[in-house]
């Protein structure tokens, strides 16, 4: 439609109103959800008279129990069919009578207003319980609705069965209803639909509607009934009632302004119609059994001729389907088929019944008849008004039209006219659309196919599938042991995976910027302590624990002597940089390992896995020991004068404990693992005290520290300090395609070492090809301007577009400490480069820079060594 | 100098986790529990009746199974492997040290921390981050398993039949005190 701007404004807005498809609220939902998960011996899906029975018997077993119903309260079919008696009672008296017996048993869950939405695997079945909506002033702290997540040994499916309406023109008039509802409405709430109604049926159970509003005194101005032969009872019956009844007849059409005011009657084939005045019009073409949770369950439903319905056929799982969902119709024969299965699923679950229950019912009629497809009155015109879908607006004529447009299976059909995709999946249009597409084609119906039923069965808010994870619990929020500190130091924090850590502090005035300039000064000139006790950890032990770090990491291992610590490169099996970190060794058959935080669990489990895979046979076992510790790293010139005054027993002098080296002993009294180490290129400490003396020994520190001059900082000067080094950090400056030789960390690889995860991969023609990315510095030309981390690298910036990458910025600082910008960058044959002038083009500019080594501050090392 | 080490002794400076918390419902009760010391214990088959007498508790071999003496606990939680629970706080290392037989251990009392949940609706409550089958046939009384509850792992012990012990990491215990606590809330329903 023209034009085409109007599209977006106002066509398809106007269009999705029309759909009325609702509008999505942005408010948040003051209610609140739960979730709950059960297990059980039998789970009962439904509990209308299959259900009970098959509770009722499961239950009396021992075995524990829960039967679940969509509906307020138990008894299906027998809210409205009054002419049922079980054992002498009023069918729906007996069923709540049954479900008060079954709800003082404790091995019995009975829960009303739960639908069973999902069959998953294994007997996995999704409740949705509506816990508060029904009431007008709820408790507060009940929730709105309860996800119940089931894990059952067996699973019975007495889901029942659902009308279906008749296909003829102008069949959506308001007061055109199934008949079951009229019925409800009548002998559940009292309420009569009409005062004149009329019946189309192809099935005996809307004479029974009939007949109830007749005795209720409401007049029946005739039943039409598509078959020339009804059931001959209740043909009888409505005789007898003086019910006029016109056999082989069809509606064709109906009138009326705001509700139904008359249906035109025609003999089927033809002739005069009559017309005749009514208010409501209750309609039936049968029962379609409710296979959805059998079918969610992955069982395969077969289509059986003689009833024209599709019936639960082969099993997959340990279910069993009873009463009208499995195409039992007599009353009684539900009634002992799902005693039956109730006493066999227990039994199956390791129960057994010490007596056979037994439950005597009867009703008045039992039903024949039924028909799918188009009735008399639907066409073949194409523009009659013959719903098939009520909710997707989907008449017989859109099926037709699908066929000759050439839509052949049902899947296409359904998508070519969205019949059965609104939410209610097609309850009511499947079959009808089934049975005309079948008889468009010339083919039978199982030819044609079913579309697959797909949970939920019917909707299920967001609300209760996310139910308690929300704000807070939304996901887990992990703190450092020394957090709340560091938040009243004024840390900002920021999202390290799940972890908060501080990024930097601010003092008043601050900025981000001037923060970390401050905090990058003072570690550099006097020191600064830092919160790093993110840092995964884990404690590999075992006389074998050695080798196996050799087979772990790149480096050597055999030679670090206990008390000694050593940077450790890790690969996968492709030869790439997989994590990086210090391992100290604190006995010959004790290592305690660093890695990176964000690869903390992964690591463990990438060890774990070659441990029990690769290297079975060695005597070492691994243990996360991340949480274990609180760690405080003291960084800087004065790192050793902050800590002197609260160690003992160990000496710090830089000859007995020289950089690279952990030692065991005590801080403030307490029992610490004090690693010399550095990860600023200064001298420098980490403190490592179990986790619960972390706040009070962060505050001895920290009174040490801030006379001399000592402040805290965050990681962002940590990563400022760490490229002022040239250390990389694997994640950052590495993306899963760099080698140990391209980051320039090819000294620690063991030239020697026979075997290691990730040597063969190290060996592949293209890893050791020349001109590979290499890690390298970059020197803007003007000092002043800092690079975008993730901006490309140019060779010559006059090339035509596209241009060739060469590489890209993988960090990239303010250097106070240099007085001038920073970066690493993975550049072409970068190490080759190096005095190149390259270009990193921007939108707004061309940055010329200098490639350069790595390392920008204290190129020599030495004040690691004070 | 050594007035200064004995000025700042913070030996007994702990800050716990969950300092503070209260929480639950008159179906479950939530209460920190009190510190105790932990040993992540790995060991193969032949050194585990030599390590049991070491602990004094039999390291036990079935799988959700645990064995409890005197405030001290070994709940199984692998087939070579235990976490050792002493609430006296006992020297779990020292102990397994003098076994004398292979045996790999790991001091994590600082690691973990736990909550104890009590009342007639703890295990409902618990059931509602924990999928496993909580009922006392299939979870009797000692029975032990490390499991999810949500987004977070836990070391789940029964301790009496209307009572467990919550065993999780440091840092995500305010997680699951918070999603036990509305657990807890809609127990008593």
């Amino acid at each position: 439609m023209w034009p085409k701007q109007a599209w977006k404004h106002v066509y398809e807005p106007q269009i999705r109103a029309a759909a009325g498809l609702g509008v999505s609220p942005t408010e948040d939902d003051t209610d609140h959800y739960s979730s709950r998960y059960a297990h059980c011996d039998v789970l009962v899906i439904g509990a209308g008279l299959a259900g009970l029975s098959a509770a009722l018997a499961a239950a009396k077993t021992g075995a524990r129990v829960i039967i679940c119903d969509e509906q307020p309260e138990v008894g299906g079919a027998l809210h409205y069919d009054k002419s049922v008696t079980i054992d002498g009672l009023d069918g729906f008296t007996w069923a709540q009578a049954t479900a008060a017996n079954l709800k003082q048993m404790k091995n019995v869950k009975v829960l009303p207003r739960t639908t069973a939405f999902g069959y998953y695997a294994q007997n996995f079945v999704g409740l949705n319980e509506r816990v508060t909506e029904h009431l007008a002033k709820p408790d507060k702290k009940l929730p709105r609705e309860r996800l119940w997540q089931v894990r059952a040994k067996r699973v019975i499916i007495a889901t029942g069965a659902i009308e279906r309406h008749m296909v003829f023109a102008n069949n959506d008039r308001p007061g055109i209803m199934l008949a079951s509802a009229a019925r409800t409405f009548l002998n559940h709430f009292g309420v009569a639909v009409g005062k004149k109604i009329g019946v189309y049926t192809a099935n005996d159970s809307a004479y029974e509607a009939a007949f109830d509003l007749k005795r209720a005194g409401v007049t029946i101005a005739a039943i039409v009934d598509s078959r020339e032969k009804p059931g001959e009872g209740v043909l009888a019956e409505a005789r007898s009632l003086g019910i006029e009844v016109l056999t082989g007849h069809g509606v064709v059409t109906t009138s009326g302004n705001l509700r139904v005011s008359s249906m035109s009657v025609a003999r089927n084939g033809g002739g005069a119609a009559r017309k005749i005045a009514i208010d409501a019009l209750l309609m039936s073409a049968g029962w379609t059994p409710s296979v959805h949770m059998f079918s969610q369950s992955r069982g395969k439903v077969a289509y059986d001729n003689e009833t024209q319905r599709f019936l639960p056929g082969t099993y997959a799982q340990d279910c069993l389907s009873v009463g009208a969902c499995n195409g039992t119709n007599d009353l009684q024969a539900t009634i002992e088929e799902s005693l039956a299965a109730g006493e066999l699923m227990a039994q199956a679950s390791g129960y057994s019944a010490s007596q056979k229950l037994e439950l005597q019912g009867s009703n008045a009629f039992s039903w024949s008849g039924g028909m799918a497809g188009a009735a008399e009155g639907a066409g073949p015109d194409t523009t009659v008004k013959a719903f098939i879908d009520f909710q997707n607006d989907v008449c017989a004529k859109d099926i037709r039209l699908a066929v000759r447009e050439g839509m052949h299976s049902i899947e296409h059909i359904k998508r070519f006219t969205t019949n059965g995709m609104a939410t209610d999946q097609g309850k009511l249009s499947n079959i009808h659309g089934l049975a005309i597409a079948a008889e468009t084609l010339g083919r039978e119906i199982p030819k044609v196919g079913l579309t697959t039923f797909r949970a939920p069965y019917t909707p299920v808010t967001f609300g209760t599938l996310i139910n308690h994870a929300r704000g807070e619990l939304f996901d887990p929020t992990r703190k450092t042991p020394t957090h709340a500190l560091e938040e009243a130091q004024g840390a900002v924090f920021e999202d390290v995976g799940q972890w908060k850590r501080a990024w930097y502090y601010a003092r008043a005035g601050e900025d981000m910027h001037q923060a970390v300039n401050r905090e990058c000064k003072t570690v550099r000139d006097v020191a600064g302590m830092f919160d790093a006790s993110t840092l995964g950890k884990i404690e590999v032990v075992g006389p074998d624990a050695a080798q196996f770090l050799n087979l772990i990491y790149t480096n050597s291992w055999d030679t670090l002597k206990p008390g000694r610590c050593r940077y450790g490169i890790m690969l996968r099996e492709d030869g790439f940089v997989y994590d990086d970190g210090v391992v100290g060794r604190l006995a010959e058959d004790r290592f305690h390992v660093t890695t990176t935080t964000g690869g903390a669990a992964r690591v463990m489990n990438h060890m774990e896995d070659y441990l029990q895979t690769e290297f079975p046979h060695l005597n070492v076992w691994l243990t996360s020991a991340t949480e274990q510790w609180a760690v405080i790293a003291v960084q800087g010139p004065k790192a050793r004068e902050i800590i002197a005054p609260l160690v003992e027993g160990i000496d710090l002098s830089n000859e007995a404990f020289p950089h690279m080296s952990v030692r065991e002993g005590k801080i403030c009294g307490v029992p610490t693992r004090l690693f010399r180490m550095s990860f600023t290129g200064e001298l420098g400490f980490e403190v490592n005290v179990p986790a619960d003396f972390g706040p009070a020994v962060w505050e001895a520190i920290r009174a040490q520290a801030e006379p001399l001059g000592a402040c805290a900082y965050g990681t962002e000067t940590m990563h400022v300090l760490r490229a002022e080094k040239g250390y990389i950090i694997v994640g950052q400056d590495t993306d899963g395609t760099v080698t140990p030789d391209d980051a320039s960390l090819g000294w620690a690889v063991g030239k020697k070492k026979p075997d290691f995860v990730g040597i063969r991969g190290l060996r592949r023609p293209d890893l050791v090809a020349d001109g590979r990315k290499q890690l390298v510095g970059l020197l803007t030309k003007d000092p002043k301007v800092v690079l975008e981390e993730g901006a490309q690298i140019v060779a010559d910036p006059n090339q035509t577009l596209p241009m060739t990458m060469i590489g890209h910025v993988t960090s990239a600082y303010w250097s106070e400490n240099c007085g001038r910008s920073i970066a690493l960058a993975l550049v072409a044959g970068g190490k080759a480069r190096i005095g190149e002038t390259l270009y990193v083009p921007m939108p707004d500019k061309t940055i010329a820079v200098e490639v350069s080594d790595m390392v920008f501050f204290d190129k020599e090392g030495g004040r690691l060594h004070v | 100098m050594s007035d200064l080490i004995a000025a700042t002794d913070l030996s007994n400076a702990r800050t716990l986790a969950l300092a503070g918390r209260h929480g639950g419902s008159g179906a479950a009760a939530l209460t920190p529990a009190a510190p105790a010391t932990r040993l992540s214990l790995r060991a193969k088959p032949e050194a585990v009746s030599a390590l049991s007498a070491a602990l004094g508790v039999s390291l036990l071999t079935k799988p959700k199974t645990s064995a409890s003496s005197n405030g001290r606990h070994a709940l199984w939680l692998g087939p070579d492997e235990w976490l050792v629970i002493d609430e006296n706080e006992a020297d779990l290392m020292a102990a397994v040290a003098s076994s004398g037989v292979l045996h790999s251990a790991t001091d994590v009392s600082h690691r973990n921390t736990a909550i104890l949940v009590k009342g007639f609706g703890a295990e409902t409550a618990i059931n509602g981050g924990c999928p496993q089958d909580l009922s006392l046939a299939a979870f009797p009384v000692g029975a032990c398993s490390r499991t999810v509850f949500a987004k977070s792992e836990i070391v789940l012990l029964r301790t009496a039949e209307d009572a467990f012990r919550v065993e999780c990491w440091r840092s995500f215990s305010p997680y699951v005190f918070g999603l036990l606590s509305e657990a807890a809330e809609d127990a008593g329903n």
